[in-house]
């Protein structure tokens, strides 16, 4: 089950680093959101795995998940919305003022082309 | 309490007050500003004056608060003789200059800048020399270096004054880092910073090794300020100010700033070799450049700027000299040079004001035309040279016995008196180059006024100093003797040795190189044409200026590749260097590491269902990653992995991430499709294999080390912290939830934190949303009309029922927090979901009709009520954040516990509801604008 865990973790971390390497604005917000889960997951597992025991004070328990990861990625959770909101608004004010959604403002970088779109594609699409 | 308990702090902060009112009072008559300065200072002086006696008692007056005791930065100062003398000097020269250049402005110059760049600077020079703590002392001394940067480039528009402004402080600020480092090892070797302590540890100083190190870097910011060679150029190039900044910065103040440091520092530094040819050769070196340049320039304030630097220079030999007699002599110097160079400067002033130019080869005659000036010049100037009967004689005369005395020292030294003889005779040289040529030689050359007498008050100031020459130079035993003895022993720490300011010493060598001096001077004057050709020829090419724009360039240079090799201006580079640096980092690591990789801790069995989810998972993030073009699948995709997550903490028991992932999921995803809807719907193909192979790499070695380091932490047995939360969430938090109690209670202060951001966050997405318009695409990526139907009347209905059923859920999670999963934020977002589901059921519209709650207020009350719990504890005399809690019998609900917590959970509740709403709705709002925009477009093309 840990490795399992480890290989989740590694396999977000690795499309989230990707992501978060390429030129537009959207895949870097996706990117920075699979690494915040990547993160997230990563934090909690370090009170180790722990099944049907939550950290609620009981009588009957017979042993405890451990609280102070949980308590830190709950945060997390909710600071990491927060971080992509600010950051999709601000790629909402780039597009907004430099006409474009590249990170560094560049209409269409070298490496880069436009998606061909088929204009039969499109007709059979609308009929649908 | 008696005024001297506290009354240093207002004499120094005073003026920083005084700056505001100064600039504010200018907004009710030009001269107002000026009074007020006046004002200002007399006041200064007015506390000060209660503690006048105290240095004259052999007494040192401390006035010390606690600042960060445990570093040992107290809020220190102290009034001794040498503090005082030169504090008076700031505010009485401070007060002559106000009142000159009140007349000296023009009606183009803003008089309130001017006076309130004035008080802060005056504010800031009495801070250097009434600390107390060495640390407070170098913040006076970057503010003066701040201050007099404003000051010097007051006339903003000239090229030349903001130059000169930029080299003062780049010289001057760099030597103020170098004197912080200085005053940091000093501190490190006395344990203390406060002045008395270091002042009595000299020869613990002196012993030690690191002697050396706070000795170079205390003079390096000694040099810079008062303009040693070899940082002497600045001086000139400062001389770009007003006049009445110039008469104030180089007489009696900023660059005697280091000249007082070289004093204050005295006792404790002073008497090693170290100390002897360091400060007694670059004191000679300026000493001797200074007056040779002087007498060169024919600009009348760069006359008086070499002089400066000259005269700097021979109090800075004095004090290498290094005996107490020396230091008697540069004391004294020190209130001559003050008083006869603030005149002089005033002098230029009134020339320049009333001809219109400063160029002594125009400047010819002047003494018919204002005679009243050009005996105040000619008896400055001669105070200046060294001419007996004046101040200058007096101090030129000890210093010439000291450099006699000091010659006597070692067989190296037999120069000395030769060639302090030779810079003399250059002072004279240039002194009567400022009498002789501007007051008679001929007649004018086309001056651009015709010159008269200045404003009465413009005079006065220059009349006062003056006067002061003359006494202290035929009296002075009844004049300067008592302040010169207590900043003398306020300098030495000691009692002052036997010394004589009686005018006649019978005829000995001080006098035969006075007269020497004299009477080459004269020779040397008579001969400048012959010398100004030679001078031309060999020495004018040499300009330190030029080396400094050279080093300030290359290092310019030098940087700017520097940062190119690693910013190209494109964020995908730089995050290759961060990510990058993190893969060598953790490899580094992995490399160090002397224990096996993996630990022998047993693991979870492996179940059907866990592994199934997790294939699901690591579909969905690599589909996220395969669609990332096509842009709203990738949304979708990503939304799964969401999904998936929060089941994962169900799995291994965190029913409260679990609760927090789903709420976050549901408001992401709807976040990100409305900023999707302005955003292109597909990105660009992307065709640079290297950088697609190049990134691929990079981010499958990641994702392994990442991989490698969890199973690493994994495998082992660890000692939690968390027993302690544990045993005590429900004995001291009142709550069985130990997540939600460390939230609210334990890490109380972490969560503040938190909300905040998230806070700041919401503002800042409204602040920058506002008053945004963004194009709304008309066509989807398929070409497709958007629907821009009302909304769909199952849904809205639905939602109309929902909204109470939610919010009451919302109700309940939150209730409940404290002992079962739930809290604050999962209520907080149950309930942004909730309001968010009737925004886009029934449109901004129709919703901001009925809600009319402000997201602002709701944000604002809920960071209130979180602080607010904590000030109450600390109200009641408990740390902030503490909490307390009860048990009460409500009817029907029963036995229910209530904890103060529970307050500060209200105000996380608010604050991420606020946040959370206002960031969709402000976004929602622009797709709104963008539609109604288009619709009225449409209306007025179909008319």
């Amino acid at each position: 089950m840990e490795w399992l865990m480890a290989i989740v973790i590694g396999v977000m971390t690795s499309a989230g680093v990707y992501l978060t390497l390429r030129a537009r604005t959207f895949p870097v917000v996706l990117g920075l959101t699979l690494l915040a889960y990547a993160v997230n997951v990563f934090l909690f597992v370090m009170g180790r795995l722990t099944i049907g025991q939550p950290a609620v004070i009981d009588a009957a328990a017979t042993g405890y998940a451990d609280p102070l990861p949980q308590a830190l990625v709950l945060t997390a959770i909710v600071i990491a919305f927060g971080m992509t909101a600010f950051l999709i608004v601000l790629a909402l004010k780039a597009r907004g003022e430099m006409g474009n959604d590249h990170v560094d403002g560049l209409h269409l970088a070298d490496d880069e082309r436009l998606v061909e779109q088929t204009p039969s594609q499109t007709s059979q699409e609308t009929k649908l | 309490m008696s005024l001297v308990a506290f009354n240093l702090p207002i004499v120094a902060l005073l003026p920083f007050f005084g700056a505001i009112l100064a600039a504010w009072s200018s907004k009710l008559n030009r001269a107002a500003s000026a009074w007020t300065a006046a004002g200002i200072t007399v006041l200064s002086m007015a506390f000060l004056a209660p503690a006048f006696s105290i240095p004259f008692n052999g007494e040192t007056l401390i006035q010390s608060w606690a600042w960060m005791p445990a570093i040992g930065v107290d809020f220190a100062f102290r009034l001794d003789g040498l503090a005082l003398l030169f504090a008076m000097l700031i505010l009485v020269i401070g007060l002559l200059i106000i009142v000159y250049a009140r007349y000296y402005l023009s009606a183009k110059d803003s008089m309130g800048r001017f006076f309130a760049y004035l008080l802060m600077f005056m504010g800031s020079m009495l801070g250097i020399v009434l600390s107390e703590n060495m640390i407070q002392l170098v913040v006076f001394w970057e503010l003066t270096s701040l201050t007099s940067f404003l000051l010097i480039s007051y006339w903003q528009h000239r090229q030349d004054a903001r130059q000169g402004a930029r080299m003062a402080l780049a010289i001057t600020g760099a030597g103020g880092l170098a004197l912080l480092g200085g005053v940091l090892i000093l501190g490190h070797i006395v344990g203390s910073y406060n002045l008395t302590d270091v002042l009595a540890a000299g020869d613990l100083i002196r012993a030690h090794e690191l002697y050396v190190p706070a000795l170079v870097l205390i003079l390096l910011g000694v040099f810079t300020k008062s303009a040693q060679f070899p940082f002497h150029f600045w001086l000139p190039h400062a001389m770009a100010a007003p006049t009445p900044v110039s008469a104030y910065l180089h007489s009696a103040t900023m660059v005697k700033a280091g000249i007082f440091l070289l004093a204050r520092f005295f006792p404790a530094l002073s008497g090693t070799p170290e100390w002897m040819w360091l400060v007694g050769g670059a004191g000679m070196i300026t000493f001797v450049i200074g007056a040779y340049t002087a007498l060169f320039k024919h600009d009348l304030k760069g006359l008086l700027a070499y002089s400066t630097i000259s005269h700097l220079g021979l109090i800075t030999l004095l004090f290498g000299f290094g005996t107490h007699m020396a230091a008697v002599a540069a004391i004294f110097h020190i209130i001559n040079h003050a008083t006869f160079k603030a005149s002089l400067f005033m002098v230029a002033g009134i020339i320049d004001h009333e001809t219109g130019t400063r160029d002594m080869r125009k400047l010819n005659g002047l003494l018919k035309y204002m005679p009243h000036t050009a005996v105040l010049a000619m008896i400055a100037a001669a105070a200046m040279a060294g001419v007996p009967l004046l101040n200058g004689f007096l101090s030129k005369e000890m210093f010439f016995e000291q450099a006699i005395t000091a010659s006597h020292a070692s067989t190296l030294a037999w120069f000395i008196p030769i060639i302090v003889t030779i810079a003399a005779i250059f002072s004279v040289a240039y002194s009567l180059r400022f009498i002789h040529d501007v007051f008679f030689n001929g007649e004018p050359v086309d001056l651009p006024k015709t010159p008269h007498e200045p404003p009465r008050f413009m005079k006065i100031p220059v009349d006062l100093l003056v006067i002061v020459c003359l006494a202290v130079g035929i009296i002075p035993m009844f004049t300067v003797a008592p302040i010169l003895a207590v900043a003398v022993a306020g300098t030495l720490q000691t009692t002052p040795p036997e010394y004589s300011l009686a005018i006649w010493h019978g005829f000995n060598l001080p006098l035969m190189m006075s007269l020497l001096a004299l009477a080459l001077g004269v020779g040397v004057y008579s001969m400048r044409e012959r010398l100004h050709v030679w001078h031309e020829r060999f020495i004018a090419r040499i300009d330190a200026r030029a080396i400094y724009n050279a080093v300030l360039l290359a290092t310019l240079r030098f940087s700017v590749r520097l940062t190119r090799a690693f910013d190209k201006g494109s964020l995908q580079h730089a995050a290759v260097w961060v990510i990058g640096t993190a893969l060598v980092a953790g490899l580094i690591g992995f490399l160090s590491m002397p224990a096996a990789l993996l630990g022998e801790r047993e693991g979870l069995p492996l179940d059907a269902v866990t592994f199934l989810a997790a294939v699901a998972l690591m579909i969905a993030t690599y589909l996220t990653v395969h669609w990332r073009e096509k842009r709203l699948t990738a949304l979708i995709a990503i939304g799964v992995v969401g999904l998936i997550v929060s089941l994962g903490f169900v799995k291994f028991s965190a029913p409260d991430l679990a609760l927090t992932q789903l709420s976050v999921e549901v408001v992401t995803i709807v976040l990100l499709l409305l900023a999707l809807y302005f955003l292109p719907q597909s990105s660009p193909k992307e065709i640079g294999r290297v950088r697609l192979s190049r990134d691929i790499v990079i981010s499958v070695l990641a994702g392994v080390g990442v991989t490698l380091f969890t199973m690493a932490v994994l495998s082992r047995e660890f000692d939690p912290i968390s027993t302690y939360f544990l045993e005590n969430a429900k004995p001291g938090g009142g709550g069985t939830n130990v997540v939600n109690v460390i939230l609210v209670d334990f890490r109380g202060i972490d969560t503040l934190g938190e909300i905040v951001v998230l806070a700041l966050a919401g503002l800042g997405i409204y602040a920058m949303l506002e008053g945004m318009k963004l194009p709304a695409p008309s066509k989807d990526i398929h070409g497709r009309q958007w629907n821009l139907d009302n909304h769909p009347m199952i849904m809205q209905t639905l939602t109309r029922l929902l909204l109470p059923l939610m919010l009451m859920v919302a109700v309940y999670i939150f209730l409940r927090g404290h002992n079962l999963p739930g809290g604050g934020f999962i209520a907080g977002l149950i309930a942004a979901v909730a309001l968010i589901v009737q925004y886009l059921a029934n449109g901004i519209e129709w919703t901001s009709d009925r809600l009319k709650a402000d997201m602002h207020w709701v944000i604002g009350f809920g960071l209130l009520a979180a602080t607010g719990t904590g000030l109450v504890a600390i109200g009641l005399g408990f740390p902030f954040l503490t909490s307390t809690f009860t048990y009460l019998t409500w009817p029907v609900v029963g036995k229910f516990e209530v904890a103060s917590a529970i307050a500060f959970d209200i105000g996380v509740f608010l604050v991420v509801v606020g946040a959370t709403v206002m960031s969709l709705v402000q976004l929602g709002k622009l797709s709104y604008a963008s539609h109604h925009n288009d619709d009225h477009k449409t209306q007025q093309e179909t008319k």
